[in-house]
């Protein structure tokens, strides 16, 4: 089975979502990205959803998850891109995605994880994160 | 109703609840739903596929393309000889869960359709059918 990749930026994951995942593979990268926070101490976690054409309620379940996981092990998550269909839709369906910190594109959600976390990708990542 | 196009497809795996989502995605292409139809008929497909799978323990859907009149529509009927619902009332709240969902399938298909009706039996089956019209 196809792992969603997961890529570090200093003390940033980033994961951009660009299939159409099935359950399996949803709940292997909420095992997948709750393991790589625990092991490089990530202060943030940005997840880009603009390829996503469907979120159903499984797959905002599962974002909504991993949003609690990465607060428990104190990360902060940040969605973004989500199409307009997409968000329509969403809301028709009764999800509104509670506590989870959205924002328009990759741009605007690093900087709300910057101020969030007091961290920047590009400063940690030149001194080097222990992992 | 004059019946345009028909299709059905097995729901046995969740690798066939993505293949569905496809099938409905391209037909709704097909009919020229607009991009926000589009995404509301592929995602109660998408709910009520993983309920026909995770509660009715597998089925199918059948995809139709059906005219009424002048304007066209997607039918998807959803079976599955599972172990029924006892009570429907309940079933179709919001937050009602049995499983590993969020309890919006069938309100939330519901929604998302312009019509919606569900027969179910305990012991028997389950057969959602959901409509929406260009």
């Amino acid at each position: 089975m196809d792992h969603i990749p997961i890529l570090q930026m200093g003390r940033f994951l980033l994961v951009s979502i660009q299939v159409d995942m099935h359950d399996r593979q949803a709940m292997t990268l909420q095992d997948d990205l709750t393991d790589r926070i625990a092991k490089t101490g990530a202060r943030g976690v940005l997840i880009d959803i603009s390829a996503l054409e469907l979120v159903d309620s499984f797959i905002g379940r599962i974002i909504g998850t991993i949003a609690a996981m990465a607060r428990v092990l104190d990360a902060e998550t940040v969605v973004v891109g989500m199409r307009p269909a997409v968000a329509i839709t969403l809301v028709e369906l009764g999800m509104e995605l509670p506590g989870i910190r959205t924002a328009l594109n990759v741009e605007r959600g690093m900087t709300l994880l910057t101020v969030a976390t007091g961290e920047t990708g590009r400063e940690a990542a030149d001194a080097g994160v222990e992992d | 109703m004059p019946v345009l196009k028909t299709d059905t497809l097995p729901i046995r795996t969740d690798g066939d609840v993505v293949l569905v989502r496809q099938a409905v995605r391209n037909l709704a292409v097909e009919l020229k739903f607009g991009l926000v139809d589009q995404t509301k008929i592929v995602t109660a497909a998408s709910e009520l596929a993983r309920n026909t799978l995770d509660y009715g323990g597998g089925g199918s859907v059948r995809l139709e393309v059906i005219e009424d009149g002048l304007k066209r529509g997607l039918r998807l009927t959803f079976e599955d000889t599972g172990p029924g619902i006892a009570d429907i009332q309940q079933a179709m709240k919001d937050g009602f869960t049995s499983g590993k969902g969020m309890g919006l399938g069938l309100g939330g298909a519901k929604r998302l359709t312009h019509e919606f009706s569900i027969h179910s039996e305990v012991g028997v089956g389950t057969r959602v059918m959901v409509t929406r019209w260009k």
